[in-house]
């Protein structure tokens, strides 16, 4: 078993031994610790440590658990010119993200049709299991989506430059290029784009249920009771194939670390590594290009019932990516790479990554819970800039694993439930409801409290949901 | 036993056995079948050689089982099984005829996202050969 040792109430260390280069830091409580204890996740974090160039520390978030390579809610940041970029930081799920929209509905509004309403977001957007996106695009038109992301598709009348404005990196990652991005990757690309896919991929109708400070809350134009609605997708088949493509590129150039295969890499000046890097941005592209389409579709959908809707870009977060951001390392401002694998960014006030109208209050952080929890709006904060590069949690993440979960838990009981809860519930797969249930889930609400207490974030809002689409 | 699903937090670990590495890699095709369509009989329409090309035996393991998110998302094949598996344990070479269906005559019951070398190996256990992968799902 892994020694750890407690360096506060939420802080713990791998401490620093064998082939670590530096320690372990893990952000959580006792109870959450021992969550992690009960599968390979300090294995990982210690694991990560080992990597070339590393800076600090390997860091884990509250809701960090097993994962492959980096643990889910693995965070590491690395030297430029003497570490490594490894797909196994990023996940194969490249962008896998959150869009979080407002309305201008209340709970009201939508109370007693709110099934109807699901029902036909259910009809218009894509999801499930081996479903296809509804665009038909040429390899040309793919080449432009790879390249120009969520700008893309606003060019193309799915949507409004307010949308990209909302979207980390305006929605659209620089030198990506599609030349990078092998030809199987595209292929599965191509029938994809514009579908939510499956698994825990969702789009959720919200209520704001509490507000925590009132005035970054107007300011982000949000107040009680108000809809908001939340998409979680990725980068579908071409991330996936990206990720694989690339992992045996690098291992056929440079071997790969015994402790792990999955965290095989390659210098990030190496060719291989800039390669990658263009490859990821492709697939981050395709990911905020997809998200910018099944808005385009949510609008279109709630407008056939609600003549005056309108809905507004809130923001946008990554949470499977590896960036280029400046971080202070030793005292020093220098531009460092960032992986964050199942983790969001938290920057504080006036960096320039964030919206010039956020700027002043910090970068919007977007924490979805479980299927039937609620859901955070968050700001990051100086804190997190300096203990996290800037990073916090994603989600409430898994205790339980599927097999459990379909053992012992019943889909359409599940569906139940949620429904006596007030919850409305649509899926194409009963089996996925299992597999997702609450249940299977930390406490999403015990995570946003470390990551509020150690300073990551700051709560804004909490959402509540009021109907779930699953795919 | 062909196959058994092992526990794991987020994703899919199973174990698939053989008498031969042969037999392993079909069984490890059957776990990830089985976990795609469940116990359904996937017509037998379509007829196709494959040829894998590997490093060592963990990857031709997972460019061989990724071989079949392939077909299914570009080629739309939804494959029943695999005949005439031959492996060649020097160069990593496998060579196999597939045989399936349109994979648009079926519902899919679990959506795969890639194969991953997590805690993967491929290994003789006493007289059997034993494959272990996760699948991110």
């Amino acid at each position: 078993m892994i020694k750890i040792k407690k360096i506060s109430n939420y802080e713990w260390e791998i401490p620093k031994q064998r082939e670590m280069k530096v320690p372990g830091k893990i952000f959580a409580s006792e109870n959450l610790i021992k969550e992690m204890q009960k599968d390979i996740t300090l294995e990982q974090i210690e694991n990560v440590a080992k990597l070339p160039g590393i800076i600090n520390s390997s860091i884990a978030m509250p809701d960090a658990h097993q994962g492959y390579g980096f643990s889910i809610g693995g965070v590491a940041g690395f030297d430029v010119d003497k570490g490594v970029i490894s797909p196994g930081g990023v996940g194969y799920d490249i962008n896998c993200s959150v869009r979080l929209l407002k309305t201008n509905l209340t709970i009201k509004d939508i109370e007693k049709n709110k099934k109807q309403i699901i029902e036909k977001l259910f009809k218009n957007v894509p999801s499930g299991v081996g479903e296809k996106g509804k665009i038909k695009l040429s390899k040309e038109e793919l080449d432009e989506v790879l390249k120009n992301g969520a700008q893309w598709a606003v060019k193309n009348k799915y949507g409004f430059e307010e949308d990209w404005k909302h979207t980390e990196e305006n929605g659209k990652m620089e030198n990506a290029n599609p030349n990078d991005v092998g030809q199987r990757a595209k292929a599965r690309g191509l029938p994809q784009l514009g579908s939510l896919g499956a698994g825990n991929h969702f789009l959720e109708i919200q209520e704001v249920s509490e507000i925590f400070d009132d005035k970054i809350a107007k300011k982000f134009g949000l107040e009680k009771n108000q809809i908001t609605i939340m998409i979680h997708c990725g980068s579908r088949g071409l991330g996936h194939q990206v990720a694989s493509d690339y992992i045996k590129l690098m291992e056929k150039e440079y071997g790969f670390p015994k402790y792990d295969r999955e965290l095989i890499n390659a210098p990030i000046k190496s060719e291989l590594g800039k390669k990658y890097f263009s490859a990821m941005s492709c697939a981050a592209n395709f990911a905020f290009a997809n998200k910018q389409l099944i808005t385009h579709w949510v609008r279109q959908t709630m407008k056939e019932i609600f003549k005056n809707f309108k809905a507004e870009v809130v923001y946008d977060v990554c949470h499977n990516i590896a960036k280029f951001e400046k971080h202070f390392v030793d005292g020093k401002e220098k531009e460092i790479l960032v992986m964050r694998k199942g983790a969001t960014r938290a920057f504080g006030a006036g960096r320039k990554e964030i919206p010039e109208d956020y700027r002043s209050i910090g970068q919007p952080v977007i924490i979805p819970g479980s299927m039937g929890t609620s859901s955070y709006l968050l700001i990051g904060t100086k804190e997190a800039e300096k203990i996290s590069f800037g990073s916090t949690a994603h989600g409430a993440g898994r205790i339980e694993s599927r097999s459990k979960a379909l053992k012992n838990l019943n889909g359409e009981k599940i569906k139940r439930e949620l429904n006596e809860k007030g919850i409305e519930v649509i899926s194409g797969s009963i089996k996925n409801l299992a597999e997702e249930a609450p249940q299977v889930y930390k406490n999403v609400d015990e995570v946003i409290e470390i990551s509020d207490k150690v300073g990551l974030t700051k709560k804004i809002a909490k959402l509540k949901p009021v109907a779930v689409m699953k795919g | 036993m062909k196959y058994k699903f092992l526990n794991h937090t987020a994703d899919i670990k199973f174990q698939a056995f053989g008498k031969t590495t042969e037999q392993s890699f079909r069984n490890s095709f059957f776990a990830m079948k089985n976990l795609l369509i469940g116990r359904k009989k996937i017509k037998g329409k379509i007829k196709k050689e494959i040829k894998i090309f590997g490093m060592d035996l963990n990857n031709l393991l997972y460019n061989f089982l990724e071989e079949f998110l392939y077909l299914l998302e570009v080629e739309e094949i939804l494959v029943e099984k695999v005949e005439k598996i031959k492996i060649d344990k020097e160069t990593f070479k496998l060579t196999a005829v597939i045989v399936g269906d349109s994979a648009k005559n079926y519902k899919l019951a679990q959506h795969i996202k890639a194969i991953t070398y997590s805690q993967m190996f491929v290994k003789k256990i006493k007289t059997n050969w034993v494959c272990q992968v996760v699948m991110d799902i």
